[in-house]
């Protein structure tokens, strides 16, 4: 009976989350590394009495200070006391595989390997002797199949004797001789500094040899720190004479070199690979001419299921909560209490799983698209035109195009994309794809200003929002994210049948996910707008006299240089953070007319001109995401900083655009 | 003969021979993670449909990389 701490790692795509789900089923939880926003999913079972913690490291292919992944992953073999890494091989791919296990050997990790696609690898024709490989290693290797109890139980055992009888792994690494002995050179020095051995010296040696950074920081603080910079630069300069190259790079081919030699041993492969299945299918999927318009095709079903199929569940889910209000209201008649349940928490409530029929279709597809290999062959095809002109990763047309129904999706198929800097970009220029909510906004005004050109003048607005996104993206890359440069360099992983089970685990982990975290945010914020427009106490709901009618009087002026200074535009933006479309109810209410009909448009009228009334649509579609899509970052990146950013970026940007729009108008006598 | 692997036609194999000076030291050190090592075996199996990225196989399993990226591997084809 003991507590045991278990982390699971791998290459991306050999399994690790699939085993993570066999093992805890259901006892999971996802959350955010510490001060990261690299996603922690950690979960726990029991087995033999014992009660093991289990953490779903990300996928790494090496351990540098490469990215922020890499870094979560080797701070987490260095820092928390694991009892055992469950290293996952994808048996198929087990050369490239290992060279990560060989890191974490360098390291000292105390590994059990789990081979796993065990059937992937028979196929390609490998045989893989287990024994001989684990005696090589001098670690358990244990044959699994992640997506089923196959293995798992030896597995566990493994685990368990792992626990009690840690290996050094470090020791069983054989580099050859002459960087065996440089090495060794370097590690003396570094041993005269007891308080940099909290991790092994050898590591250090080879870290430093790799320019790790931030191993070289660390070496900055030691009392050695001259003597240790001195036989770095020594070894380095030598290992670059003999070997005609870089350290780093002797490093890396010295760690091929020990592959090698446990391959040959434990590894027959025939002499020609046959065409294998997924060969054949990219020939189709990612070829020339077929492989946009299937894209296109691809795209254009997951848009309409998403969106179309949705949106009946939305209506049900809307009416629902419409005879719930009325009900309320009806029973309890028009008090305070009816008041703050249906406008408050109902409208709160209401709001949050309103996205609910989206983010879960959403997540069916995204998974099942992700699983069976086809999102990186997406990102293959569209990467040219993502990195050209926005500057990104090509996996970032998804959660662009998503945005265009919906920023909360969009935001969270960013999940994909494994690069933080990528994904912190692109999660920050969604929201300026015009989303549906806004439609109803432009529908309104430009029924009453441009009725002769509907179609064009919202063509140009999502066309503002395109051309905004590409410029701030292109900003961004230049200021805040400038020091993380990221290779596209991306592995195409074989194709396959995902597991119906994994794809509902994901879906349902993202949804509940959803709800709870972004929930919060929306239901508070929803309160907060409900208390400001109901009090003080006897004026009636959102007037001017309310609160927020007060706070709308107070900045409007803000408003005035781009020529819409009234209170009521101001009022509108307010409520419009809840959702954008809420802009047009507030409009209707505060003119005291229907949602449509002559009786607005007059209403439209009296507050802009055409000019006026363009400005502020391009305003509406700029500013602040509404409370939803602030609470979807605020869940992707585990803090306030990424919402308050965009918050802040997003009101810049809408009034910077908008003046200047409203300026060129003016200039061009369209006052 | 050496080529720049962004010079390979779709179809043409090589071994990796060197990476050439200069370049990013890390992207170099995210390509030897992938398997892009000296010695090493690679085939450009196809180019995007635009006409970059492109995806290579190495150490038996397919990796696609941007033409810039690719510019600095040599390789004795
Ligand atoms: N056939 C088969 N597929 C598997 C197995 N383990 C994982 N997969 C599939 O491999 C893909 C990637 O698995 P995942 O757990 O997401 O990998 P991770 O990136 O390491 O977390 C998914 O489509 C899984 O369904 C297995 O043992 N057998
Ligand atoms: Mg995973």
């Amino acid at each position: 009976m003991a507590n045991l701490k278990i982390g699971l790692a791998g290459n991306p795509n050999v399994g690790k989350t699939t085993l993570f789900n066999t093992l805890t089923g259901l006892n999971q939880h996802v959350g955010n590394w510490p001060g990261k926003t690299v996603a922690q999913a950690k979960g726990h079972y029991k087995h033999n009495g014992n009660e093991v913690e289990v953490i779903d490291l990300p996928g790494n292919y090496a351990l540098s200070a490469h990215s922020m992944e890499e870094i979560v992953s080797r701070d987490f073999i260095v820092d928390e006391d694991a009892d055992v890494i469950v290293n996952i091989i994808d048996a198929a791919n087990i050369e490239r595989n290992l060279y990560l296990t060989v890191q974490m050997m360098e390291l000292g990790a105390n590994l059990v390997v789990a081979l796993n696609m065990n059937k992937y690898a028979q196929d390609k024709g490998y045989t893989i002797d287990a024994n001989k490989l684990s005696e090589l290693l001098g670690v358990p290797v244990v044959e699994i199949e992640a997506n089923s109890d196959t293995g798992k139980e030896e597995l566990l055992k493994t685990v368990e004797q792992a626990a009690q009888n840690p290996v050094n792994t470090t020791e069983r690494l054989v580099y050859n001789n002459e960087l065996k002995e440089h090495i060794a050179e370097l590690q003396a020095v570094i041993e005269e500094d007891k308080n940099l051995l909290d991790v092994p010296s050898s590591w250090i040696a080879i870290k430093l040899l790799e320019n790790d950074e931030i191993v070289e920081e660390k070496i900055e603080g030691s009392s050695k720190r001259n003597n240790i910079q001195a036989e770095t630069k020594k070894v380095k300069d030598h290992l670059e004479g003999i070997f005609g190259e870089g350290s780093e790079e002797v490093i890396a081919n010295a760690r091929y070199a020990f592959i090698d030699g446990l391959l040959k041993e434990s590894l027959t492969k025939p002499n020609h690979l046959k065409v294998s299945i997924s060969e054949k299918i990219d020939k189709i999927v990612t070829n020339r001419i077929l492989g946009f318009p299937i894209f296109i095709v691809i795209m254009y079903a997951m848009f309409e299921i998403v969106f179309t199929f949705g949106a009946p569940f939305q209506d049900l889910i809307d009416e629902f909560f419409g005879i719930l209000g009325d009900f309320i209201v009806g029973s309890l008649g028009e008090t305070m209490l009816s008041s703050f349940l249906v406008n408050g928490l109902i409208g709160g409530v209401g709001g949050v799983l309103v996205f609910l029929p989206q983010i879960i279709l959403l997540f069916l597809i995204i998974s099942f698209l992700e699983d069976c290999g086809y999102l990186a062959r997406a990102a293959f095809v569209m990467d040219k035109l993502m990195h050209k002109f926005v500057g990104l990763h090509g996996k970032a047309f998804i959660p662009m195009l998503l945005g265009f129904g919906c920023g909360v999706p969009g935001i969270m198929a960013t999940r994909t994309m494994e690069n933080e800097k990528d994904r912190l970009i692109t999660m920050l220029i969604v929201p300026f794809m015009s989303c549906s909510a806004r439609m109803p906004v432009y529908l309104l005004l430009v029924g009453a200003f441009f009725a002769a050109n509907q179609s064009l003048v919202i063509l140009s607005l999502y066309l503002v929002g395109i051309i905004v996104a590409v410029i701030v993206a292109f900003i961004l890359r230049k200021t805040t994210f400038k020091e993380m440069s990221a290779p596209f360099v991306m592995e195409l992983p074989d194709y396959k049948l995902p597991t119906i089970r994994g794809i509902l685990m994901h879906t349902l982990e993202k949804s509940w996910g959803f709800i709870k975290k972004a929930g919060t945010i929306i239901l508070v914020a929803s309160i907060v707008i409900w208390m400001l427009s109901y009090f003080p106490a006897g004026v009636e709901y959102g007037s001017q006299e309310s609160a927020i009618g007060t706070i709308g009087t107070v900045i409007a002026p803000v408003f005035a240089p781009l020529g819409f200074g009234e209170w009521q535009p101001a009022v509108a933006l307010a409520f419009g953070l809840v959702a954008k479309e809420v802009v047009v109810g507030t409009f209707s209410s505060l003119f005291g007319v229907a949602e449509e009909g002559a009786g607005i448009i007059t209403a439209m009228h009296g507050i802009f001109t055409p000019l006026t009334a363009y400005v502020f649509m391009v305003f509406v579609l700029l500013y602040i995401p509404c409370f939803a899509a602030l609470g979807a970052i605020k869940q992707e990146t585990g803090g306030w900083k990424y919402p308050l950013i965009m918050s802040a970026v997003t009101l810049v940007t809408a009034y910077v655009v908008s003046f200047i729009v409203y300026m060129v108008g003016l200039g061009l006598g369209l006052g | 003969m050496i080529k720049k692997l962004n010079e390979l036609k779709s179809g043409e194999t090589g071994v990796l021979a060197s990476y050439g000076s200069g370049g990013d030291l890390e992207l170099k050190r995210h390509l030897l993670g992938m398997g892009f090592v000296k010695g090493a075996d690679v085939e450009v199996e196809k180019v995007a449909p635009l006409g970059d990225p492109i995806q290579v196989k190495v150490k038996g399993y397919s990796v696609c990389l941007r033409k810039e990226e690719a510019k600095n591997i040599e390789i004795e084809v």
